[in-house]
């Protein structure tokens, strides 16, 4: 293997990926159908991600009222739909998540 | 915020916009510098020499590739294997940048050409929120700059931290957790409309069904799970 071969080849596919629409866009007008998908990509994605983060633990789902992330994560939902304060969300999480820690076993 | 044009010179919006780039990429960069540290850590015991570790984070700038190029560097796979992961792993910013180009569309070649470098998921996360906002877009792609500029160089100052110290911060912080939770508070405020709604939650299921699949792309399923979803619920109500 080796390994700057990789590093520059991954990083300029990674690169070209990045630049493809957003080069592409000027010549090409996107049809509108992928505007009206495009609108939906942040919630998707965002969201994919935080189900990923509570739920997934080791490789494995982890729905259960041991798993401290997924109720520190969802005390923290609740406090955004209430306050729509970023602060609050991460600081009640944080907050719950350590006291967990404390509490549940593993 | 937002006034668009109050006869303040282009040089003050600018300003503006950067340092505001800056500070709503903050809470990301919490989240993220364990993340950076540890990958440190893990790229030197996986046998990787410190300049290739350090010269991951800026040429490939991709927090999950670089992770798993350390257990494959360990492994010892072909160079075209280490090439290919980190390319399907990274094929989601395709996504970002379609979502982004809208936007960027009236900048110069170079402007597109350097945003584009620092289109991060956390970069991604924090300007698509801030270009969606009402109100002028000419000098949004500061914002853009000042949160991809911010994250890069805290992703750099924490690998080199994680090669040099070579420590972990124990786990029992769980420092990581802010960064689910920064994605949650950026999450909530989308969830506009039923279409949305409707689009997060079946990207999250997707997402926990899928994610055995290999190469993340079960996250790439998701998106597009939720976008399908999205778009139906939406069409219904037209």
């Amino acid at each position: 293997m080796n390994i700057w071969a990789a590093l520059l080849a991954g990083g300029a596919l990674t690169y070209l990926t990045r630049l493809s629409f957003i080069f592409l866009f000027g010549i090409i007008d996107p049809p509108e159908v992928l505007r009206r998908a495009l609108r939906f990509v942040p919630p998707a994605v965002l969201s994919a991600i935080v189900f990923q983060e509570l739920l997934i633990r080791n490789g494995a789902v982890f729905l259960s009222l041991g798993n401290a992330r997924l109720l520190a994560g969802m005390a923290a939902i609740l406090v955004g739909v209430r306050t729509k304060n970023s602060l609050w969300v991460i600081a009640t999480g944080m907050i719950i998540l350590l006291i967990l820690n404390q509490i549940l076993p593993g | 915020m937002n006034t668009a044009v109050d006869g303040a010179a282009p040089r003050l919006h600018m300003a503006r916009e950067f340092w505001a780039g800056v500070r709503a990429e903050l809470p990301l960069i919490v989240g993220v510098f364990p993340f950076g540290l540890i990958y440190g850590v893990v790229a030197i015991s996986s046998g990787m020499p410190a300049s290739a570790a350090q010269a991951m984070s800026s040429i490939v700038f991709a927090g999950s590739a670089q992770f798993a190029s350390a257990q494959l560097v360990a492994g010892g796979v072909p160079t075209l294997v280490l090439v290919m992961t980190i390319f399907i792993l990274n094929l989601r910013h395709a996504l970002y940048s379609a979502s982004i180009a809208p936007y960027t569309k009236h900048l110069s070649t170079l402007w597109k050409a350097g945003l584009s470098y620092l289109l991060t998921d956390e970069a991604y996360a924090v300007t698509i929120l801030n270009y969606e906002r009402e109100g002028d877009n000419t000098y949004r792609h500061w914002f853009f700059l000042g949160a991809g500029l911010a994250l890069w160089t805290f992703w750099q100052i924490s690998t080199a931290a994680g090669i040099f110290l070579g420590t972990v911060i124990p786990a029992d912080w769980s420092l990581d957790f802010a960064a689910a939770l920064t994605f949650i508070a950026m999450t909530l405020p989308l969830l506009r409309d039923r279409a949305s709604v409707a689009a997060a939650v079946a990207a999250g299921v997707v997402a926990v069904l899928a994610y055995p699949l290999p190469y993340k792309l079960g996250l790439v399923a998701a998106a597009f799970a939720g976008i399908v979803t999205g778009m139906l619920v939406e069409g219904k109500r037209r």
